[in-house]
């Protein structure tokens, strides 16, 4: 990170922690605990929907759990607020499993829709459970002590929630730039996070987990620094505050979850207290301007504030390539000649229709092959097909003598084939060397999907500089070691390209599927990608492209085969193929 | 429980269900062609009925101002919009629109307020100060941001709902209005009391659905709509806009909404904060239903009205508890249902 | 005779990458004009520019006129109701209402523009295609891929269209249904509107058309009638790649 970034974020610490040494009224310390504790779960959301993009309503019923659990354990049986805070936790870490695992699995609205439900409920029967005092809730809650002193005043509780929020905040910002911090960056592009080998149900769950733990440390806090709780803190309009919060801060950044806390506070707190005198109005405005206010801010911010303040210091890429680590272990490849993939008969059917009709062939170690045909021929099925992302309806496909045709897309990469898509797909705000780093995920120190709370604690250095270490040898390879640092999105296709193909070679693939990888590219870039291709393969890499470009594949492959209406029309060298009268029909189109 | 207390609790049930029917509708319509989750449908619905009640007790309702004011924000941003070139005849058009109805409406309601008019008229001058409210909104709030992500229409949605309950406790106050039922009436079926009030509102629900279907079924518009919900870009191809789906689509959630403000009035007393509560029970109806199919979302509000209805006799403090509840088996009984073909590749950007 | 559309110096970019260079195009009413040339050279992306149809990341520079009015600043709705219609690859029916009511919903440009006889191409629609009227009360998304063609066809031509583009309308399709297809295309030069075709299957894009545009990588490389594009032996290059491999060898 640059000087002036540390030195700015060191301020904001300093500031923040020494501010109730200094002179500041009372009103202002706990209007900044609130924050704190706001902030928190805001942090939770951020991650969660920002990241994940997935959305909780629910994140104000974790608050009530850790609220409660604590209340009940103190009040009623006497016992420590941390045995509460370990119970809180525990029901919920429970409660999150049991709803994450119900709706994480489905697409759409499943998750929101159940967590609304689930804070109503929840909601409810706070204030319908006679050992939580019902709609009075319970008081009398005692103080934290923390080595001895106790924690009574707000100006005490200020140092341990700030010093939470910031240990949140560099905890978050540790697992984002972290292996499994990227597989939940690509989240929101599910099919690619899979075909990396990334878990993407699990880590949803890790997510979900991780956003609710915040939540309900956020309840223990308010517990104890409010000494009294009561359902109404946590009913559902609370848990959209916590969400509106991430959204008007930017909720795609760490940094949004405070400063959305703060703006929103702030410009509640300044609502209710001040302008009704500001205007010397009998009625209640409050509402009223706050709700224009925040339309205003969407219309014109829909990204959240967080961006428009970022601009004025950018802050460099967190993940950097090391000169030096420790190489990766690679797998034993298969000998030059020796067969490697074997498609048999693989079929498709849609409905009524057959999209891939009994289509067969081989591709031996050390090959380039083409799998070729006009728009419309089957190919990207076939291709679906071979890599797991849709279901064969007959046939098999044999990667080195194992049957892999009925494998998920994660067991087929794990087994040492890497793709690239038709579609380039790529997280747009990562750097290159992130994007390609992703490929190797399969490859860290821990779990494959593991790993997280190491990541958090900053204990996965090892790990990390092997990983960057090697995207940047695979950039370099392919010709991309100048823009390790540039955000994808700023890629030219081309580039976008070759970086996909960068991050396949990073899971130290033994074949290489490639998805029309020429398409939209100019001649140049054409050439150089060929260019690219010859120098693999001369390194021993075995490569099936589909591909409809028969300039492009002409002179690159060993073998062709052509594809039209889902059936093999032809099979053979580019220069027979190119010479057969029906693959000639199958792209000129047949004259009426 | 005898079968005359079950009767009852059917009654009751079914009458609150059809509303909560009502409001599910709305809000499936709503999301369906614009991806709203349109919450402030519930302060709607409180703004017709507190303006119901206002009118049936000879008071002046303030939504005849809000209405004005809300037409001259639109006015304005008509005028930003033309300072890009417009036509003479589209600004006169929008003045007549945004400025003249408004403001004819205001000083029809000041007149005829005072004045106890038969019910009949007040429920139509009702119907006219809050139907345009929902296009109005739609034009200030929503419009400029039509191709924003669901989830900040969402937020979006939840400011204006905040605005707008604002808005409803400087209209009528914190105290809750009724109005008298349409129909005064009250039959005994074999022991199980039965009010003319639950007769209206069946019959006017099942109505109100009748036209529906056929709008959606038989005219071209209603159609058009069908086709924006089913195929947005495909929609725009045979010229149907987004803008001019989503004024169309409000009005009707609105006037849906508005209906339900006027039949829920005499049931209970509505305040300005009510709305929401309401609503949220239509949308729990409307998840059931997948946020997609209408007589799902019917039938599933109609079971959050039993279901309520019954709990409150079982359990009247788990009331709610066990209708919130509900909604989890459902979606686990959904979500077991759509597993393994779930699978379609291409994720949103 | 007046053009219906001109087209000149069209630059699509998506992001900061062009993929459409400088791409001029005429077509006169009453006439077939094809573009042709491999995927990927920015047809679809020309035709999308011309509809207004383009996702959001794409940015469009240069004269559209259509009838002689400069179209760039409006909007889809208001160049389909100017009378410009476009059945885009991917057809974009609308899969759960039935066939009858996708053809009605064609002609809701017409029926807002206050036409009282809006529903007068019905017939004529299942005229050309009497596989659509025996499905009439069939949901779209339960037709074959040669019958979603048609239907997004006869959707198109509800409205009246002055101004008709195909974008590859034999896609994917059997050669049997492909020459079915283009039978029709070339029926409804008859009726006077004017058509814009993109193929790929380029013999029979050139057999139909009057005028033919070949795209390269986003720019134009070659033009002319029809016929003397269907002999030119550059085009059949620019497919296959012939003469620039045997000029590597």
């Amino acid at each position: 990170m640059a000087a002036v970034d540390r030195r700015v974020l060191f301020a904001f610490v300093a500031l923040v922690l020494l501010l109730p040494l200094l002179p500041v009224p009372d009103y202002w310390i706990s209007l900044l605990n609130y924050i704190g504790l706001s902030s928190l779960v805001a942090l939770g959301l951020v991650l969660l929907t920002g990241i994940g993009g997935l959305t909780s309503f629910g994140q104000a019923a974790f608050v009530g759990i850790g609220a409660y659990s604590t209340a009940y354990l103190s009040t009623a049986w006497g016992l420590s607020p941390w045995l509460g805070l370990a119970v809180g936790l525990a029901i919920t870490i429970v409660a999150a499993l049991i709803i994450g695992a119900v709706t994480l699995s489905m697409s759409g609205h499943y998750l929101a829709l159940a967590t609304i439900a689930w804070a109503l409920a929840l909601y409810y029967l706070f204030g319908t459970l006679g050992f939580l005092g019902y709609h009075d809730g319970l008081s009398g809650i005692p103080a934290l002590t923390l080595f001895g002193v106790s924690l009574g005043d707000a100006r005490a509780m200020y140092g341990l929630i700030w010093a939470l929020v910031l240990l949140a905040l560099w905890a978050a910002r540790n697992l984002l730039d972290s292996r499994p911090g990227r597989a939940m960056r690509a989240l929101k592009r599910a099919g690619m996070a899979e075909a990396m080998g990334v878990n993407t149900v699990w880590l949803k769950m890790v997510m979900f987990v991780l956003a609710a733990v915040l939540a309900c440390t956020a309840g223990w806090l308010y517990a104890h620094l409010q000494r009294t709780v009561s359902p109404s803190s946590f009913g559902l309009n609370y848990g959209i505050e916590y969400l509106f919060m991430a959204v008007i801060g930017g909720i795609g950044h760490v940094w949004g979850a405070v400063l959305g806390a703060g703006v929103f506070s702030l410009a509640k707190e300044f609502l209710r207290g001040q302008l009704p005198a500001l205007l010397q109005l009998q009625v209640n405005i409050e509402m009223i301007v706050f709700g224009v206010l925040m339309v205003l801010l969407l219309q014109h911010a829909r990204t959240g504030l967080w961006p428009l303040l970022a601009r004025f210091f950018p802050v460099p890429p967190a993940a950097h390539a090391p000169a030096q680590a420790p190489a990766l272990p690679r797998r034993e490849k298969p000998k030059a000649g020796e067969p490697l993939l074997e498609v048999k008969g693989l079929r498709k059917e849609f409905g009524g229709l057959t999209a891939v009709d009994d289509i067969d062939f081989q591709l031996r170690a050390g090959e380039i092959v083409g799998l070729i045909g006009p728009n419309g021929a089957g190919k990207s099925t076939t291709f679906n097909m071979i890599t797991g992302v849709q279901a064969a309806t007959a046939g098999t496909v044999r990667y080195r003598g194992e049957t892999i045709s009925g494998l998920s897309a994660r067991q087929i990469v794990r087994r040492g084939i890497g793709r690239t898509f038709q579609h380039v797909k790529l997280v747009p705000e990562m750097t290159a060397l992130e994007n390609v780093a992703l490929g190797a995920h399969l490859r860290g120190d821990y779990r494959p999907q593991g790993g997280v709370l190491a990541s958090m604690l900053r204990l996965n250095r090892a790990e990390e500089a092997k990983l960057l270490h090697e995207a940047a040898q695979q950039l370099h390879r392919v010709g991309l070691g100048d823009c390790l640092y540039q955000p994808a999105a700023s890629l030219a296709l081309g580039q976008q390209r070759l970086l996909e193909i960068a991050r396949a070679l990073c899971g130290d693939p033994a074949l290489l599927l490639l998805d029309e990888p020429a398409a939209g590219l100019r001649y140049r870039e054409k050439l150089e990608l060929a260019e690219l291709l010859r120098k693999l393969k001369a390194e021993g890499m075995s490569i099936l492209i589909v591909e409809h470009d028969m300039d492009f594949v002409m002179n690159l492959t060993d073998r062709l085969v052509v594809m039209e209406f889902g059936r093999k029309i032809a099979e053979g060298s580019p220069a027979e193929v190119q010479r057969n009268p029906a693959v000639l029909e199958a792209y000129l189109g047949d004259a009426i | 429980m005898d079968w005359q207390i079950a009767g009852f609790l059917a009654v009751d049930g079914f009458t609150s269900g059809a509303i909560y029917a009502l409001l599910a509708l709305a809000l499936v319509l709503v999301f369906s062609v614009t991806r709203i989750i349109l919450v402030p449908l519930g302060e709607l619905m409180v703004y017709a009925g507190v303006t119901l009640a206002l009118l049936g007790h000879d008071r002046v309702p303030a939504t005849g101002a809000l209405l004005l004011a809300m037409g001259v924000a639109c006015f304005a941003l008509e005028l930003w919009e033309a300072r890009r070139g417009t036509t003479p005849r589209r600004l006169a058009l929008a003045a007549v629109k945004f400025l003249a109805l408004p403001l004819a409406l205001l000083l029809i309601t000041r007149w005829a307020a005072p004045r106890a008019l038969p019910l009949p008229l007040d429920m139509a001058l009702t119907t006219l100060l809050i139907v345009p409210m929902g296009p109005m909104l739609y034009r200030i709030v929503f419009q400029p941001m039509a191709e924003a992500s669901t989830l900040v229409l969402l937020i979006v949605s939840v400011a204006t709902h905040f605005a707008l309950t604002g808005l409803g406790l400087v209209m009528f106050g914190p105290e809750g209005w009724s109005a008298a039922p349409l129909w005064d009436a009250s039959f005994d079926l074999a022991g199980v009391p039965l009010s003319g009030q639950s007769l209206a509102i069946w019959a006017s629900s099942l109505l109100l659905m009748l036209a529906l279907y056929l709008f959606f079924s038989r005219t071209l518009p209603g159609k058009a709509l069908r086709a924006v919900a089913v195929n947005r870009l495909g929609a725009r191809l045979i010229g149907v806009g987004s803008a001019q789906a989503g004024r169309l689509t409000f009005t009707l959630a609105t006037a849906i909404v508005t209906a339900c403000g006027m039949l829920a009035a005499p049931l209970t007393a509505l305040t300005y904060d009510g709305g929401f509560v309401i609503a949220l029970k239509g949308f729990i109806g409307a998840i059931i239903g997948g946020l997609v199919g209408y007589p799902l979302a019917a039938a599933g509000a109609l079971l959050v009205g039993l279901l309520e209805a019954f709990a409150s006799f079982w359990a009247s403090s788990y009331k709610e508890v066990i209708v919130f509840t509900l909604v989890l088996p459902v979606l686990l009984w959904r979500s077991l249902a759509s597993h393994g073909r779930h699978h379609d590749d291409e994720e949103e950007e | 005779m007046a053009a219906i559309l001109q087209v000149r110096d069209l630059h699509v970019s998506y992001d900061k990458v062009e993929a459409v260079h400088g791409v001029e195009l005429r077509v006169e009413a009453g006439s077939i004009v094809t573009v042709i040339g491999p995927n990927g050279a920015g047809k679809s992306t020309t035709l999308n520019a011309i509809m207004g149809t383009l996702p959001n990341t794409g940015a469009v520079r240069g004269e559209l006129r259509y009838l002689g009015e400069d179209i760039a600043p409006l909007p889809v709705e208001q160049r389909v109701a100017a009378g410009m219609c476009l059945v885009p690859e991917t057809r974009e029916l609308f899969a759960s209402m039935s066939v009858a009511d996708n053809l009605v919903l064609g002609a809701y440009p017409r029926k807002r523009a206050g036409d009282r006889r809006y529903l007068d191409q019905l017939d004529v629609v299942y005229d050309l295609f009497p596989r659509l009227k025996e499905r009439a009360g069939q949901a779209a998304g339960t037709l074959s891929g040669g019958e979603r063609q048609m239907l997004a066809l006869g959707r198109a031509l509800m409205s009246k269209p002055k101004l008709l583009m195909l974008d590859e309308p034999s896609l994917g399709l059997a050669p049997l249904i492909v020459k079915e297809i283009f039978r029709i295309v070339s029926e409804l030069r008859r009726t006077g509107v004017a058509i814009l075709l993109i193929e790929q299957n380029a013999r029979a894009a050139l057999q139909v058309a009057d005028y033919g545009y070949v795209l390269e990588t986003g720019a134009l490389v070659m033009q002319g009638p029809a016929a003397e594009l269907a002999a030119n032996p550059r085009v059949v290059e620019t497919y296959l790649g012939l003469a620039r491999n045997a000029g590597d060898r």
